[in-house]
């Protein structure tokens, strides 16, 4: 191989690749999709520093005895697992990717409202993100990613307040995306680009962006609170002080209830893409979905209490929650019918991303399933921290989320990057995904079920035998997370040029060359057709 | 040619741009009132269960302070506004006028919310350092505590607002912002500091008035 530049093709030569090679051009830049890619990169970073935490989990959990780890240092690693996961891969993954690179392309604008904003955003991300890294390696937290006191604010010894700082400072970073998102799609829709033509990604993002400025706020307000009471002893939360820990509970759930569906939310967005275009059909029921999205961000708002069922909350309270979080359930729900429905009679393709897709709902169906279950005060009482929590929300982030992002990198690959890659390969790793996932948790299901408790490293021996099956789950899993990487990365050099609409589908993002230029379209769009304006062919053909 | 506003990026047209700039600080001022949100719903929470020492300790605050604070603050926010006509019109003088007296008062209310400060350490209600009040010792002292955060956070935001009118008025009074050209700099900081207004606005009722 030359050291030619891979940027070959008419349309890379001109593309937003092309507008500057040096590390200067990109580090200073405000096109929002060279900022997707600076996430995309530091993303899988902290993906890849949490994963390998993770890792630690499952083989000190192979034997009983918990030998690998000291009861410290496993502690440690759950919390940097945790703490990485959630505000430094999930939270921003999709949106802060995906949603930056296509949302202007997709109500056809040149650019996201505030770009200099957007940039800052990334930068406020990638050193909070360093920032916690240093510390929980060198300091170590072992407060769990929920910090919850009395725990953090009396016992725990390493960096609480350090790492507070940087969850604080990090969701500036949150908080700066969902302002500009709120503002691009309501400013910057190209003519014709009615509400009501939208693609469903973008409404996604909408609600997900009012959850983002709305509750973000809270978990700042609740870690000031958590540090002034350490820093001050102020008695916020600590009843020797006057204060009261459950109040930390509510304030932390009022905030990491809605978070969950900052994480779910977009990958949904990306599912309503990706079927749609593999089925080649309009979505079924294009305003369900919509509402639905803005029903999950509002009615999520109401549900943190079902955290709080076993916490001394009052049975009325619970009750209530309870029966809140049965509704909450029911625009997911919705959703996942509709998905059904839109691949009925389809014309459908079988590529990576409906693989991803069919994963997502399967697991998704499966972890939202499980959130009834512990929605319900009796059953809850049973499973309250154990393992049954553990895969309840791993099915829902790890499964649905994260396969949503991988199904999102597999389907927007060739419009990013201009380059087709092995759909092959991509079939296989979207396979082994689906397998090694249900490996890992679905045994923890019934280790929950069975009663092993949460967060602990030594366990009774008779759960040895489902452990070693979840641990070997994991590392199937690691693989198959890993190989994209290697065909992804070679298709940027060897991958055919892939035009500007590999797969056939509707959505502005693909009238427009691979990789786009640096201003998205030669002139503005003008949209006179509904999202999802299928079929292709005969709208082509009625000119 | 006084009415070319400066057009950036994404923007297609100048009423496009200016919408967007509201509506941008609107939704980070909608998040600014979740940040105190969560602070006054903990308050009504607290009063809530423990009417009686919420009640209590409200009567260990200053009143007359915080009543003289609230007229500054308000009267500010009058100046603010003044200076935000005189941008729309072009005046440049006026612009950095009335925004330094509405520094002036604004810098006026940080001094008086320093001296209840002082007389709160003198008193005994800080916590961790100073004498000791009685009323710090049975469930009033959350609510003590709490009024530190909110009133310590709204300081915060204070001294940002100052800084930022100040730096508006810098930069229009020496010509590097034109009026009413760029006036749209003046009505955002503007906004800002009407906020932090409104903030107070809660805030004295909440820790300061309710004391029944
Ligand atoms: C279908 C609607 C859902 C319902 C009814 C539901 C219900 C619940 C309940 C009741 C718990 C508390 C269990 C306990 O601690 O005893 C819980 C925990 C959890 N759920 Fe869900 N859930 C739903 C959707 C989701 C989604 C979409 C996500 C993430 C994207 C999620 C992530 C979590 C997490 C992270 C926890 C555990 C938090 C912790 O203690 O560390 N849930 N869920
Ligand atoms: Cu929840």
């Amino acid at each position: 191989m030359t050291a030619e530049p891979a940027l070959q093709t008419p349309e890379e030569k001109v593309s937003y690749l092309a507008a500057g090679h040096s590390v200067r051009s990109w580090l200073l830049t405000t096109d929002h999709k060279r900022i997707a890619i600076l996430y995309l990169i530091s993303i899988t970073g902290f993906f890849f520093i949490a994963g390998i935490a993770a890792a630690l989990i499952r083989l000190d959990l192979l034997t009983p005895q918990g030998d690998l780890l000291t009861n410290e240092g496993y502690d440690r690693a759950f919390t940097l697992h945790g703490i990485v996961m959630v505000w430094f891969f999930l939270i921003p993954s999709i949106p802060n990717t995906f949603g930056n690179f296509l949302i202007p392309l997709m109500i056809g604008a040149k650019d996201v409202a505030f770009p200099r904003l957007n940039l800052l955003s990334w930068y406020i991300y990638v050193l909070g993100g360093l920032f916690t890294v240093y510390v929980l390696i060198v300091g170590g937290v072992d407060t769990g990613w929920t910090f919850y006191t009395p725990l953090s604010t009396m016992f725990a010894n390493g960096h609480v307040i350090a790492v507070a700082i940087a969850v604080f400072i990090v969701g500036f970073s949150s908080i700066l995306t969902g302002l500009n998102f709120i503002v691009t799609i309501h400013k910057l829709r190209a003519p014709g680009m009615t509400w009501g033509r939208l693609p469903l990604f973008i409404w996604s993002h909408y609600a997900t962006s009012l959850i983002l400025v709305l509750a973000t706020p809270v978990l700042a307000v609740t870690l000031v609170l958590l540090a002034s009471e350490r820093l001050f002893h102020l008695g916020i939360f600590d009843p020797a002080l006057g204060g009261d820990p459950l109040l930390f509970q509510h304030l932390f759930w009022f905030y990491s209830h809605p978070a969950v569906y900052i994480m779910i939310l977009p990958a949904m967005g990306v599912i309503s893409e990706l079927v749609s275009a593999a089925a080649h059909k309009r979505v079924f029921g294009y305003w369900f979905i919509a509402c639905a999205s803005l029903a999950i961000a509002a009615v999520g708002f109401l549900v943190w209490g079902h955290h709080m069922f076993v916490a001394g909350q009052s049975i009325y309270a619970s009750a209530i929650f309870s029966f809140l979080s049965l509704v909450v359930a029911v625009p997911s729900a919705i959703k996942v019918y509709n998905w059904t429905a839109t691949l009925y009679k389809g014309d459908i393709r079988i590529d990576p991303p409906l693989l991803f897709a069919m994963a997502f709902i399967g697991l998704f169906t499966i972890g939202g399933l499980t959130g009834l279950m512990l929605a319900l005060l009796a059953i809850d009482v049973h499973v309250h921290d154990t393992y049954f929590v553990v895969a309840h929300f791993h099915y829902i982030m790890v499964g649905g989320a994260v396969s949503a992002f991988f199904g999102a990198l597999h389907f927007w690959w060739p419009k990013i990057t201009g380059r087709m890659y092995s759909l092959i390969w991509g079939r296989i790793s979207a396979g082994l995904i689906f397998f090694g996932f249900n490996l890992t948790f679905f045994p923890q299901f019934i280790l929950g079920y069975l009663g092993m408790p949460r967060r602990y490293h030594v366990y009774p021996p008779q759960f040895q035998t489902l452990n070693v099956l979840s641990s070997a789950g994991a590392s199937l899993l690691a693989a198959a997370y890993v190989l994209p990487f290697f065909y992804l990365v070679y298709a940027l050099r060897n991958g055919a040029p892939a035009g500007p609409n590999p797969w056939n589908a509707a959505g502005l993002e693909w009238t427009t060359p691979s990789p786009p230029p640096k201003h998205n379209f030669e002139t503005t769009p003008e949209v006179d057709r509904p999202a999802y304006d299928y079929p292709l062919a005969k709208r082509s053909a009625d000119g | 040619m006084a009415e070319h506003v400066t057009l950036t990026e994404p923007y297609v047209e100048p009423r496009q741009q200016r919408q967007a700039d509201f509506m941008g600080m609107y939704v980070f001022l909608g998040t600014e009132t979740m940040l105190f949100g969560g602070i006054f719903a903990l308050v009504f929470a607290y009063r809530t269960l423990h009417p009686d020492a919420v009640a209590e300790a409200a009567r260990h605050m200053r009143l007359w302070i915080a009543t003289a604070n609230t007229a500054l603050l308000l009267t500010s926010s009058l100046f603010v506004a003044l200076a935000v006509h005189a941008a729309r019109r072009g005046g440049r003088r006026a612009v950095a006028g009335w925004l330094g007296l509405a520094i002036a008062f604004g810098a006026a209310f940080l001094a008086l919310k320093g001296v209840e400060y002082w007389k709160d350490y003198t008193e005994g209600l800080m916590p961790l350092i100073g004498p000791h009040a009685s009323v710090r010792d049975g469930p009033a002292a959350l609510f003590i505590d709490l009024y530190f955060v909110a009133t310590g956070l709204h300081a915060i935001h204070m001294t940002v607002g100052l800084t930022l009118l100040g730096t508006i008025a810098t930069l229009v009074g020496g010509r590097r912002k034109g009026v009413p050209s760029q006036a749209v700099v003046v009505e955002m900081g503007g906004l800002y500091w009407h906020f932090v207004d409104v903030v107070w606005v809660f805030i004295y009722p909440l820790f300061y008035l309710a004391r029944g």
